[in-house]
């Protein structure tokens, strides 16, 4: 079984994070880079899948020359090799041009699952599993808390608000995966040692056959057009407790979803 | 208030690391985070730790004899192993012991002196956390002065018969195998001595005021006869079991630095937050002065560990130089957890706190491995040309 885990590089989300004035952009020089989070999920996801089934599990990564701590760091927990997309040009990209990208090295890589958290950390937007199926022709499992393989038959659990549905499609096919999906493994030392013997194949968009004009800031179909500091936080809603404090507290809770 | 830094942040010396060693360091304070942390002060209560799972999940990770090449470890640097101890140590000493005994004294032994057979028998368990291992030298009566050790090894045919008793034996009352020294007639020998040997008896030492989340005891060795096969080939002399010191001293070095590290970081954060005249603490000089200089010393601290750890993976590492390491990183690890706890007061005691455990934790680290004083003889012996001891 041949998977493709995509990986990207995020501004750490424990950390405080800034948008750039000039362009409107996620400030990653001044951050501290890491794999976002629901990727290391995806990563877990892929390396039980090939220790069950066995394959290959290769990395995709696209983002700039820093972006190779984040490949290196995923390689430590296991991966056989990884693909990074760099290219100055991919600069601005946003998330359709992101998917044409992804969806031509995917094309060369010829996976049987591709495996990707289902957001990530500084987009939050969601969509980049269903372009790619869409660019592909496969279908997408999205949201998965659970991934079984029989088989060519992928069946997952997509985690909703109420409970959970359960989907199957047969491969290949991109699978999007939460973080209640498994506990990622911590790197080994050996892994970590043998991270950076691993091959990482370069690719650039004309590698990929990819035309500047389609993506960068040129080819981006959506802006940010201005961004504003999130407002301090309001005072919360106060409940006086005249005996009905309990039930109060409840109902908010359970009209939120917290409980 | 002006951006803060940690500690360990204040020279960047984070800079001197490679990616690779960083990554390690990173995956280790995780893992405590994760396994030790929170739980640490629950097991030193109750002067027992969840030993065999945590040399399991240390096994895993490749911790177990990490600085060792081939039969299942990882063969990391001297620099690697020596921030995976900083860590370590800065969750609590005695289970930095657990990792040191393991893999700087046990697997060492085996595996510096071991015959082919030995090192396959037992490295790659060891190395899981499957097998866990104790180191035998120290005895009741003969502490500091190995030289004058009373067990004995006879030769009865081709068998030993080792008789005696060793003490403050880290993991003995848990470890499936020891390796023991012994004086024969031809000289000091290691023996490799699974523990369900007859003859061999272990006790648990209760009581302990420090290192309460390590297993301490006695093996006492009644006649215990062995293979030939048992017997270190290589190991001849003294000399032997005192490289096994001498690398397991090297990880105190970084180890003791982390838990003068965690203490002068709980005391920052608990400063920051105590407020007393109306103010936080960290307002008074005098706590800013004790906190500065604090921050010299594990800076200093750190700077001299790495020195050691780079010179070892030149293979430029002596004796002497960890005696220098062993001496200052310890002394000042306990002075710095003394003195922050008295900037943590009443509060300083409360097993809420890490500050009163490293400190007793330090007590021991400051004996084991080699004295201070022992030290201080070792290094001057070296500036002078005098030996104090002999």
């Amino acid at each position: 079984m041949k998977i493709v885990v995509l990986v990207k590089q995020v501004p750490d989300s424990g950390a405080e994070r800034n948008l750039r004035a000039e362009d409107n952009t996620v400030d990653r020089a001044s951050a501290n880079n890491v794999i976002n989070e629901m990727d290391e999920y995806a990563i877990e996801e892929a390396l039980r899948l090939q220790e069950a089934h066995g394959g290959e599990v290769t990395v995709l990564t696209m983002g700039p020359q820093r972006a190779t701590e984040s490949i290196r760091k995923a390689l430590s927990m296991g991966p056989d090799g990884a693909v990074h997309v760099v290219d100055d040009a991919l600069s601005g990209t946003d998330a359709l041009g992101t998917s044409k990208v992804l969806a031509k090295a995917l094309e060369r890589l010829n996976a049987d699952v591709i495996i990707c958290g289902a957001e990530s950390t500084d987009a939050r937007g969601q969509v980049l599993p269903h372009m790619l199926a869409e660019r592909l022709g496969v279908a997408a499992l999205t949201g998965a808390r659970k991934l079984t393989v029989d088989g060519s038959q992928l069946t997952i659990e997509r985690q909703t608000e109420e409970g959970y549905e359960v989907v199957t499609a047969a491969t290949p096919a991109i699978v999007s995966v939460w973080d209640t999906i498994n506990e990622p493994r911590y790197p080994s030392f050996k892994g970590i040692m043998a991270a950076k013997k691993k091959p990482v194949e370069t690719l650039s968009i004309a590698d990929l056959g990819v035309d500047a004009g389609e993506v960068g800031w040129a080819g981006a179909q959506t802006t940010v057009k201005e961004h504003t500091k999130r407002p301090p936080r309001s005072a919360g809603q106060k409940v006086t407790d005249s005996g009905e404090g309990g039930v109060a507290l409840v109902d908010y809770l359970s009209s939120e979803k917290f409980v | 208030m002006n951006s803060t830094v940690s500690p360990s942040g204040l020279l960047q010396l984070d800079a001197l690391l490679s990616d690779e060693e960083r990554q390690i360091q990173d995956v280790v304070r995780k893992l405590m985070d994760a396994t030790v942390r929170s739980e640490v002060h629950h097991w030193y209560e109750q002067g027992r730790a969840p030993i065999r799972e945590l040399a399991n999940e240390f096994g895993r990770l490749g911790l177990l004899g990490m600085h060792l090449h081939g039969y299942g470890c990882a063969g990391a640097s001297a620099v690697a192993y020596g921030v995976a101890c900083m860590e370590l140590e800065a969750a609590d000493s005695g289970v930095r012991s657990l990792v040191s005994v393991q893999g700087s004294l046990a697997m060492y032994a085996i595996w510096r002196f071991g015959s082919e057979e030995q090192k396959q028998r037992w490295l790659p368990g060891m190395a899981r956390g499957e097998f866990i291992g104790c180191f035998g030298l120290t005895e009741p009566d003969h502490g500091s002065d190995p030289a004058s050790m009373s067990t004995r090894a006879r030769k009865d045919g081709s068998d030993w018969i080792l008789h005696g008793s060793k003490m403050w034996i880290t993991n003995a009352p848990l470890a499936d195998v020891a390796v023991i020294w012994a004086r024969a007639d031809e000289g000091v020998r290691g023996f490799v001595v699974p523990l369900d040997t007859p003859g061999v008896t272990v006790r648990e030492i209760k009581q302990k005021m420090s290192l309460r989340a390590s297993s301490t005891g006695e093996i006492v060795l009644d006649d215990v006869r062995l293979p030939q096969e048992a017997q270190l080939p290589e190991a001849t002399g003294l000399k032997a079991p005192l490289s096994c010191l001498t690398e397991a001293r090297y990880g105190i070095v970084w180890g003791s630095l982390g838990a003068g590290r965690d203490c002068l970081e709980t005391a920052i954060r608990y400063a920051q937050e105590r407020i007393q005249f109306g103010k936080p603490i960290a307002s008074f000089q005098l706590t800013q002065a004790k906190i500065a200089d604090m921050a010299l010393e594990v800076q200093k601290g750190f700077l001299l560990a790495l020195h050691l750890g780079r010179m070892a993976d030149q293979g430029k590492l002596t004796p002497e130089m960890v005696s220098v390491g062993k001496l200052n990183n310890v002394r000042e690890a306990i002075k710095i957890a003394r003195e922050c706890r008295t900037i943590l007061g009443a509060n300083g005691i409360s097993g809420e706190y890490p500050v009163m455990r490293h400190a007793n934790n330090l007590e021991s680290v400051l004996t084991y491995e080699g004295t201070s004083e022992i030290h201080q003889l070792v290094i001057a012996a070296k500036l002078t040309g005098i030996q104090a001891f002999s």
